[in-house]
């Protein structure tokens, strides 16, 4: 188990390494200059301020500060908003997205575990059809257009909730649902497939011919087993949460990393998107890592590989 | 109630039957070749019947509904700016959204066409610079099906080779060539797919090529697995005694046989691309005026979202169904092809 803890790890710090020093690199190749009104500046103009941001050293000397800097958690200094510490400014901005993100999480796989042990329990009803639905509707209507949607139907046609901003709890309602509507659909769709296979097994109709009530066949039984396998998506659909994250943070105008993020995209801010790039990336490889524990934990059937020596 | 076992079973089904050896091998059927029978199962899967017909009217659309409404997409008349969406014969039904007037922020019921005493019909309205959405939208429909083909079929000569050779010669060479599709995999798509763009300035290529680019590894994966599956089977092996080269052992013997995962893969992929392209264009990395794809046209729309709600509804309403048809398309073609795949 350590050992293969330590490999992950070291694998995890090296992808990250791999990963700076792309976006180094590839933030080199781009074309034109980081100053937002380059070209207003004189010649020495520039070169002072190439000099201020370091720009003027060669590149591989370039390269060596930057992974020193982000050893030490200084990401540099935002081109564009009032040269603000990219540290700083992206700290600021982590709670809203966290809050939101969580939220969503737990909210989305409770209910679409829901969804899809009541389909899986009633199969060809039309529970269970409209189970089908939602999951289909959720995986494929695009979460920036379903978050539109929603604000505009039932924050300003019919004023239930507010519209936009992070100003308290009912705020975030709007956006957790929106982007919430993935994680249900992804959900529900496992889960009644497990809970099926589950539901017909022999200790199934062990339990039944035991004498257990139906419900306490599906919840003591059947539904501990068939969450199992669930846990396996949660890696992918919390990156898929990321992704989410950007568009609905904007659509609801959020101070959260995914707006920060878009901005800094729309004004060419390269090292915010390379300090948020980078906190993106670390965040996806620490959950998938996290996620591959929990299942190991969780389901002794499963032994991570090297773990017997 | 009196039972006639005499009646319901006569003697004559119980005597032995007679067995004809030459008929056993005989079949009774007509064979069957793997794409009748897929189309078989796909038929009785209603959802993706309806997906398909609808998928095909959406291309047809795509390739035809810019020449119907008679006005250029890309011609700006400022007196035309903005006007709701209006259909000769469907004007006068006050449920549907094409009677002409918009309603403003404080309810009151606005009539741009009357008030500046425009004739013409806009079908889906206009946008800010005064074009024709109608012709727009399906243009915008024909650039996103382009990137999302194009990405997908990159991503299936990629990924079907890389993954064929990586099955095919195994040993150190698959070990080498699976250690690349982990690290690849250990980043996440997003911050290539970003990345790339912002190199490489967005267009139709540059957006394909990023998608392409992160793409492949899951067709990879597929294509390897089944050529480990494949390669030591008889057929393999016998054309392998015969002489075949390598490579016409996988490209003739091998990868036929694995065409109905590939198509589920690629089936799949597809709507990811359609996404993707949407999904860029919304946070600013997408196609640059005058260039239109669904994903700047809900963008634009977006920003008006409050005055103009229609600018966003019909490229919404697109998007939307190209996704949910393509999802359940696949959906029935992989229950078709390879029931074991089921989820």
């Amino acid at each position: 188990m350590w050992k293969y803890l330590l490999k992950r790890v070291i694998l995890m710090l090296i992808t990250l390494f791999l990963i700076a020093s792309l976006t180094f690199f590839l933030m080199k190749l781009i074309p034109g200059s980081p100053f937002s009104a380059a070209s207003k500046l004189s010649e020495s103009q520039l070169a002072i301020m190439n000099a201020k941001y370091g720009l003027d050293q060669p590149i591989p000397i370039q390269y060596a500060n930057y992974m020193i800097n982000i050893l030490k958690g200084d990401l540099g200094i935002s081109f564009q908003f009032n040269n603000t510490d990219v540290t700083q400014l992206i700290m600021n901005r982590v709670g809203p997205s966290a809050t939101l993100g969580l939220q969503a999480m737990i909210f989305g796989t409770i209910f679409g575990i829901f969804l899809g042990v009541i389909a899986a329990l009633r199969q060809n009803t039309w529970l269970d059809y409209g189970s089908t639905l939602v999951a289909v509707l959720g995986k494929s209507i695009p979460s920036f257009v379903f978050a539109a949607m929603l604000q505009y139907y039932i924050a300003v046609k019919l004023g239930l909730l507010p519209v936009a901003f992070w100003r308290g709890w009912e705020y975030s309602i709007l956006p957790t649902i929106a982007l919430s509507i993935f994680p249900i659909s992804i959900a529900a769709r496992f889960m009644r497939t497990e809970m099926v296979e589950v539901m017909g097994s022999d200790y199934i109709t062990l339990a039944r011919a035991k004498g257990a009530s139906s419900f306490e066949v599906a919840f003591k039984h059947a539904l501990r087993n068939a969450l199992i396998p669930v846990i396996t998506v949660l890696g992918p659909l919390a990156v898929s949460l990321m992704t989410g994250s950007l568009v609905v943070e904007r659509v609801f105008a959020i101070p959260g990393l995914g707006e920060q993020f878009v901005k800094s995209i729309q004004v060419s801010d390269y090292p915010v998107i390379m300090g948020t790039t980078l906190l993106f990336a670390a965040l996806f490889i620490f959950i998938i890592l996290v996620v591959d524990i929990l299942y190991s934990i969780i389901d002794p059937r499963i032994r991570l590989s090297g773990g017997k020596n | 109630m009196v039972n006639h076992p005499e009646k319901r079973f006569p003697k004559e089904m119980f005597e032995p039957a007679q067995i004809d050896q030459s008929l056993i091998e005989k079949i009774e059927k007509p064979s069957l070749s793997f794409w009748q029978d897929a189309w078989l199962r796909v038929r009785k899967n209603k959802a993706a019947i309806v997906s398909l017909v609808l998928l095909i009217l959406l291309i047809f659309m795509a390739l035809v509904g810019p020449f119907l409404s008679g006005y250029d997409g890309e011609v700006q008349r400022a007196e035309h700016s903005n006007l709701p969406p209006r259909i000769a014969a469907l004007e006068n039904i006050s449920w549907l959204p094409f009677d002409g007037t918009l309603t403003s922020r404080n309810g009151d019921t606005l009539t741009p066409y009357e008030d500046k005493r425009i004739e013409e019909y806009y079908w889906f309205g206009t946008d800010g610079l005064g074009r024709d959405l109608f012709t727009r939208l399906w243009e915008g429909v024909q650039i996103s099906l382009l990137i999302a083909f194009l990405a997908t079929a990159l991503d299936m000569i990629v990924g079907v080779s890389y993954g064929a050779i990586s099955g095919y010669f195994g040993g150190r060479v698959d070990s080498a060539m699976q250690r690349v599709i982990e690290i690849l995999n250990g980043i996440p798509n997003l911050v290539i797919v970003i990345l790339l763009i912002l190199v490489l300035e967005p267009g139709i290529l540059s957006i394909t090529l990023a998608l392409a680019i992160t793409g492949w590894t899951t067709m990879a994966r597929v294509v390897r697995g089944q050529v480990l599956k494949m390669k030591n089977q008889e057929f393999a092996l016998a054309s392998k005694t015969l002489g075949a080269t390598d490579l016409r052992i996988i490209f003739r013997h091998l990868l036929p046989n694995m065409v109905g995962v590939i198509i589920i893969n690629t089936m799949f992929t597809i709507p990811n691309a359609i996404f993707f392209e949407a999904f860029l264009s919304f946070i600013g990395l997408g196609l640059q005026p005058p260039d239109a794809s669904l994903g700047t046209l809900i963008e634009e729309g977006f920003k008006v979202m409050l005055l103009y709600p229609y600018q966003l509804l019909f490229p919404s309403i697109v998007i939307s169904l190209l996704m949910i048809t393509f999802n359940l398309l696949a959906d029935g073609l992989r229950d078709a092809f390879d029931p074991k795949m089921r989820d």
